[in-house]
């Protein structure tokens, strides 16, 4: 079998910029997601049962259905009405910050109920108020126990972003389905995403691993 | 003189369960009332509706002069007046000692850090582990951590002090320790709630022993009286058990 290495060659620089696209989408929709995420899980920690119900079903809608299928309803339901046409990149970080947010949020949950409610109670008894404690005492903690669960959620959103080219992302599975188009090629264009994929991800988890051991 | 703290048929229930039953009780100020009885019997259920850790379902709680169950309340201004020792200590261990002390001075009372860094370095004094100011939780013993316990609870200069089994989970050999900070401030004038099992602190340092079971109390009085000659038979039946 030859393997034509100078196609790769020539797909190169927009493949290296469809990388940096999904480092870029990455990074913004685990921030975004993050955030929302904590609001979420704050949310379905609420005493009452019809207070957690939006946040609960929230979750379960992200976590029960197939980001493929969230994608398109964004791209084609969601964002037309607000932005007045389709846009691909507002479709990258919308669909991936909501549906890391459902993720994410379960991540807090635990993180926050794993820490003994002793230190709450430590924290309210000296006068603290429940927002004052749950930012001194025990949101410094739970992050810390959190930190592995985050990592694999960053490395599940970088592979699940690929799912973008669906909506012509400009990501990397995009500039590889198109090289895979121009030259009717298949090893080439995909061996090379794969690779690509496994760098960042590889590359994430050692960074990952030494935050560990770090926090 | 009125008293510090009135509670009037406190009811308290966890589901079906009932914990505590119409308990009625008057404690002034610089008084050291001790709380015993067998496991279950509520005790502790009743120190933590002192501060609101529980929330009891009838009843009222008057801490001087203020209702904490009426709906004006702001229970937060109330705990920075009452503090708390937990048996299992519950120091916060990503904080130093120090930052375990001055945190909620500093948060709470609005404090000015060297304020709040010279109270708490006394405190540390004070309890005997002014060596300790920049270590860790994690590497004190289990009378040092409540210790330093006691001196984050006494830096909100509480008017009243509220103890939880406070030695219950320390080994033997470190009660001593513990219970001698105790006995200071006792002397110095603290009102104290002091739930435990230690009968010899309860006769030496209490001036008033509630001895409660099935989430009443079943008697009270002066310790000599209680633990010499106790009216109930109830009573009787736990002291044999326990002395």
């Amino acid at each position: 079998m030859d393997f034509r290495f100078d196609i790769i060659v020539h797909y190169l620089p927009v493949l290296l910029k469809g990388t940096l696209f999904t480092i870029g989408v990455s990074i913004v929709s685990i921030i975004f997601g993050s955030i929302l995420g904590l609001g979420l899980g704050l949310g379905k920690m609420a005493p009452k049962a019809y207070l957690r119900w939006p946040f609960h079903s929230y979750i379960n809608f992200f976590r029960g259905t197939p980001l493929y299928v969230q994608i398109l309803i964004v791209h084609f339901g969601l964002i037309p009405p607000i932005y007045g046409k389709t846009n691909a990149l507002i479709t990258a970080f919308v669909a991936l910050s909501l549906n890391s947010a459902a993720y994410s949020a379960e991540i807090f949950r635990a993180g926050i109920q794993s820490i003994d409610p002793g230190q709450r109670e430590a924290a309210l008894s000296l006068g603290m108020t429940k927002g004052q404690a749950m930012r001194f005492i025990i949101l410094p903690q739970a992050i810390k126990r959190m930190v592995p669960a985050f990592g694999n959620e960053f490395i599940v959103l970088v592979k699940d972003s690929s799912l973008l080219a669906l909506v012509a992302a400009p990501e990397i599975m995009y500039w590889s389905n198109t090289m895979k188009g121009q030259y009717l090629r298949i090893w080439e264009p995909y061996l090379t995403a794969a690779v690509i994929y496994f760098i960042l991800t590889y590359s994430l988890s050692k960074l990952l691993n030494y935050i560990e051991r770090r926090v | 003189m009125e008293p510090i703290i009135t509670v009037r048929n406190l009811q308290k229930s966890f589901g079906a369960h009932k914990v505590l039953t119409d308990i009625n009780v008057d404690i002034h100020s610089r008084e050291v009332v001790v709380v015993i009885g067998p496991s279950g019997s509520g005790k502790s259920t009743f120190l933590r509706c002192l501060n609101l850790l529980e929330q009891p379902q009838e009843g009222e709680i008057i801490i001087e002069g203020v209702s904490l169950l009426s709906k004006d309340t702001k229970i937060n201004d109330i705990r920075r007046d009452v503090g708390m020792v937990f048996q299992q200590f519950n120091l916060f261990p990503h904080k130093k000692v120090i930052e375990n002390i001055m945190l909620a001075p500093v948060q709470v009372r609005k404090w000015p850090e060297e304020q709040a860094r010279r109270k708490a370095l006394e405190l540390l004094q004070k309890v005997g582990l002014s060596e300790k100011a920049e270590a860790y939780p994690a590497s004190l013993s289990g009378g040092q951590a409540q210790r330093v316990a006691i001196a984050r609870a006494l830096a909100m200069e509480p008017k009243i002090m509220l103890f939880d089994e406070p030695t219950s989970a320390l080994d033997p050999e470190m009660v001593g320790e513990v219970l001698a900070v105790m006995k200071d401030l006792a002397r110095e004038g603290m009102t104290m709630v002091v739930v435990t099992h230690e009968m010899g602190f309860a006769r030496e340092v209490g001036d008033r022993v509630i001895f409660m079971e099935q989430g009443q109390i079943v008697e009270e009085g002066r310790p000599e009286q209680l633990f010499g000659s106790p009216s109930h038979e109830r009573t009787r039946e736990f002291l044999s058990k326990v002395l």
